[in-house]
């Protein structure tokens, strides 16, 4: 008649089964190291996050399971039986005050242990020795006003525009000319053990920029700019990050895919010259062009 | 009390009247016109929640739909279009055609018997209520056939301009939004109007039953919360429509002008649909532990607590948008705070349970389900206020999992306690303990499968609303294990609509308090009559009707029991 199974009716059984839920909770994080925490590994940030993450989740597990267990253990322990009788107690201030100071306590620690790591997060570092020159890649000179940038006030700068169904990405260089600057869709290469700072903006709808391992998603809302930044350890030259718009953007939103290439300095550098060179002749080509049309007309 | 002694009911005692005439007095309508004319409060109380129950379904098969296309990566079975309109219509659904309003059926059938009224303050006000609620569930389905919207339920502009969302779908949500609105707004003035002008006498606000104080708190948070989203929704109306700019940021709007309007309803519309289900688990726990409810008090402040906090914590839905550090700190703090009285919440429903002696009857188990699911949404709830972490897990599958651990459990598992508890007394008829502990227990393994999962899907990096994804890692294998869950889910709320249909005309005879009762809609018949209580007692603590059964029992006042504690009228029970 109960659905209370027959093995949870004396308090060993009790253990057995807990001891078997717990076992059933833990395999798998030994199975898949991310199963319970936040994607990580490619930027300090991300990094950073995932510890704060893995703090509070053991915090909130230990409730959980406080209050799972008390549950549980009345409904089991003060089940209806023959000749029982209710106690009528209405209430006890002092245990209440104290659940409640214990709530606001745990609170408190929550808040100390998110501000300790919030700098680790929030600020970005300085890019290594083994980054790339930022003056050889033709970097902007304007420092933006963000803890995205480190304190020297050189990282490197790409700007994001969102715009539906693409992410593009434009290497902005130390000149005016804003045509001439790289840029490339979907696809971002960065150099490794530099410090990037992101500047996100959307051109039609909301967007939200997500690369989870490289840290947490900053939306691009038309008529703003957002800020964030990332750091690709020198181990990872040669790796893709993959992530995806994470706002809905229309119909093609699962579609607005984001990869970021990690790659060394050297090969950035080239990248950006070799981009630079393709962006000239597309330039000088689209010049060629509109001089034979206009000598046609002009005919 | 000879002095404070109501006029005696019984007929030979009446003093001579003049006779009232009373000319063409209409006859009492019968059949479907006795329902679409009633004013009756436990009428439109059953119409509420008919309605608000097949809107339930609407949005479950919507639900559905959403897991079968989600059950494999890279599935085809929807169209991105067809995709984006079901999640925008299972949210709007959910919350605006079923949650909020099916708490106003509750709140409309047992507020008034709960506090010995005859019914509401404002019948027709009260009857006006339930046909813009549907008028308004009616507006927003019909665009089903035309063009549903697709922006999803929180309608973010630019997406929802008229740019990029040309056809009329986005306007029937509007519409939707301003009847349910409205609805919901002359139902709480309502609901105010009752609690603060007709309790029985003696019933003082340290005397009122919980589930009371939870819809009282329900209807405030309703009228400050309801115009903000009124305004917001119209911004965007006359933006659509009459080249206002509001969200515009070409023309000096701002897009996230409305998010902050629509979150500043939004938040506090969240614990508009979790309060009333605290009530009700407040007014069923102590039943069947058969103890008093531990700490009233403390569970009546909780819940004025909360709603005060709901209303300043709105920009954590926001904290990825470009926001001053202080407004992240600020609203990561204010969230935090909202722990507290939730927990002293939970807390003492367990110290209810706690030397009780614990019944388990259906409405019971429900009750502890809710407690289980709903702490495990609280404590996601706090991970998710803090900012940093927020930036991983925003609008990712763990948030649905974090907010559908709240919602479900938190409304749906304490509205189906609801059912389970106050059936008898809306239909004279008891459910039945066994489809209804089935129905529970398949509940909550389902709930738990399908959503559990969904956090380390999350995790993984998959967002809400897309409507295909790569199989990268194991988001394959936990998407169908979701969706596997999604439909055992769907299994056990069949069973309790089966439960229903057999028990509504089968069901065992209830009488006027199956469950023993503290509470005075148990005072009256199963099903109460028109005018719901011949006489109404005196109240004289929370559990009135703890007191009438010990007078009952007893025969006549006890000696040890003061005079004014004894009833005005013969108890008929």
């Amino acid at each position: 008649m109960t659905i209370i199974p027959a093995a949870l009716r004396t308090p060993a059984r009790i253990l057995v089964v807990v001891a078997a839920l717990a076992a059933v909770l833990l395999l798998p994080q030994a199975a898949f190291a991310d199963f319970f925490t936040p994607e990580d590994g490619g930027s300090p940030n991300a990094d950073s996050i995932d510890t704060l993450y893995k703090i509070v989740f053991a915090m909130a597990m230990a409730v959980l399971a406080g209050v799972w267990i008390a549950l549980a253990y009345s409904m089991i322990k003060f089940r209806a039986r023959r000749g029982a009788v209710p106690a009528q107690i209405r209430g006890n201030t002092r245990l209440e005050i104290g659940w409640t100071v214990g709530a606001a306590l745990i609170l408190v620690v929550l808040s100390v242990v998110t501000f300790v790591m919030l700098d680790d997060i929030r600020n970005a570092p300085e890019s290594d020795r083994t980054g790339v020159d930022l003056q050889r890649v033709g970097q902007p000179t304007g420092v933006p006003d963000t803890e995205s940038v480190p304190p020297s006030g050189r990282s490197l700068l790409i700007q994001v525009r969102g715009k539906q169904y693409v992410w593009q990405y434009t290497h902005a260089d130390d000149d005016e000319n804003i045509l001439n600057d790289p840029f490339s869709y979907e696809e971002l290469v960065v150099p490794v053990d530099t410090t990037v700072t992101l500047e996100i903006k959307a051109q039609d709808v909301v967007h939200s920029w997500w690369i989870p391992e490289l840290g947490g998603k900053m939306d691009a809302v038309p008529g703003h700019t957002n800020w964030t930044w990332f750091k690709i350890p020198g181990k990872h030259a040669g790796r893709t990050f993959r992530g995806q718009c994470a706002e809905l953007c229309g119909r093609n939103h699962a579609n607005m895919l984001a990869h970021v290439r990690a790659v060394t300095p050297e090969e950035y550098e080239a990248y950006i010259e070799r981009k630079g060179r393709e962006i000239e002749q597309a330039n000088d080509e689209a010049a060629r062009q509109r001089k034979r049309i206009e000598s046609e007309e002009s005919r | 009390m000879a002095a404070t002694a109501a006029p005696s009911t019984t007929r030979t005692e009446l003093p001579a009247l003049p006779q009232v005439l009373a000319h063409e007095v209409d006859p009492e309508p019968r059949g479907w016109r006795s329902w679409v004319m009633t004013t009756d409060h436990k009428r439109i109380g059953i119409m509420y929640l008919v309605t608000t129950f097949v809107f339930f379904l609407m949005g479950g098969v919507e639900a559905l739909l959403i897991r079968l296309q989600l059950g494999a990566p890279e599935n085809t079975l929807l169209s991105p279009q067809t995709y984006n309109a079901l999640f925008t219509m299972h949210g709007t659904t959910m919350v605006f055609l079923f949650v909020v309003p099916i708490f106003a059926g509750f709140g409309n059938y047992f507020l008034p018997l709960m506090i010995g009224a005859r019914d509401m303050a404002f019948p027709k006000l009260n009857a006006l209520s339930y046909w813009l609620l549907l008028a308004g569930g009616l507006v927003f389905y019909a665009s089903m056939f035309f063009s549903p919207p697709e922006a999803g339920w929180t309608m973010y502009p630019p997406l929802s301009a008229e740019d990029f969302s040309e056809t009329g779908g986005v306007d029937a949500w509007i519409f939707l939004i301003h009847l349910t609105g409205l609805s919901s707004l002359v139902g709480a003035i309502n609901f105010y109007a009752t609690i603060a002008n007709m309790r029985a006498p003696g019933m003082g606000w340290g005397r009122l039953p919980l589930f009371v104080w939870t819809l009282l708190v329900y209807a405030v948070l309703l009228i400050l919360a309801l115009p903000v989203v009124a305004a917001a929704v119209t911004m965007l109306l006359t933006d659509r429509h009459f080249g206002t700019n509001f969200f515009d940021q070409n023309q000096g709007g701002d897009p996230l002008l409305y998010q902050h309007l629509f979150w500043f309803f939004g938040h506090p519309e969240v614990y508009i649909m979790i309060l009333p289900g605290f009530g009700i688990i407040s007014e069923v726990l102590p039943v069947f532990s058969r103890k008093p409810i531990f700490g009233y008090k403390a569970i009546a402040a909780a819940t004025a607590v909360i709603a005060f906090l709901s209303l300043i914590v709105w920009a954590h839905h926001m904290f990825t948008t470009p926001s001053p550090a202080i407004v992240l700190v600020f609203f990561m703090l204010s969230s935090f705070l909202i722990a507290i009285p939730t927990g002293v919440k939970v807390f003492n429903w367990i110290a209810t349970l706690w030397r009780g002696t614990v019944e388990y009857r259906t409405p019971l188990l429900f009750a502890c389900a809710f407690v289980a699911v709903f702490v495990a949404g609280g404590v996601t709830g706090v991970i998710l206020a803090i900012f940093p972490v927020d930036w991983q897990l925003h609008d990712t599958y763990f948030v649905i999992a974090h907010f559908h651990y709240t919602l479900v459990g938190g409304a749906i598992f304490s509205i189906f306690a609801g059912i389970y508890y106050w059936f008898p007394k809306m239909t004279g008829r008891m459910l039945g303990e066994g489809l209804g502990k089935w129905s529970c227990a398949i509940m909550f393994v389902g709930f738990n499968i399908t959503f559990a999962i969904q956090h380390t899907i999350g995790l993984e990096g998959m967002p809400r609303r897309i409507y295909e994804y790569q199989d990268l890692g194991n988001l394959g294998l936990y998407n169908l294990i979701s969706t596997v869950g999604s439909f055992i889910f769907g299994l056990g709320i069949l069973l309790t609509i089966i439960n229903v249909v057999k028990s509504v005309k089968g069901g065992t005879t209830a009488g006027p308090d199956p469950w023993k009762g503290n509470t005075l809609e148990w005072f009256t018949t199963s099903p109460p009559p028109v005018n719901n209580f011949d006489s109404i007692p005196r109240i004289r603590s929370v559990e009135p009707m703890k007191d009438i059964r010990r007078q009952v029992e007893r025969g006549t006042p006890a000696v040890h029991q003061p005079a004014e504690a004894a009833p005005e009228h013969s108890v008929v029970a």
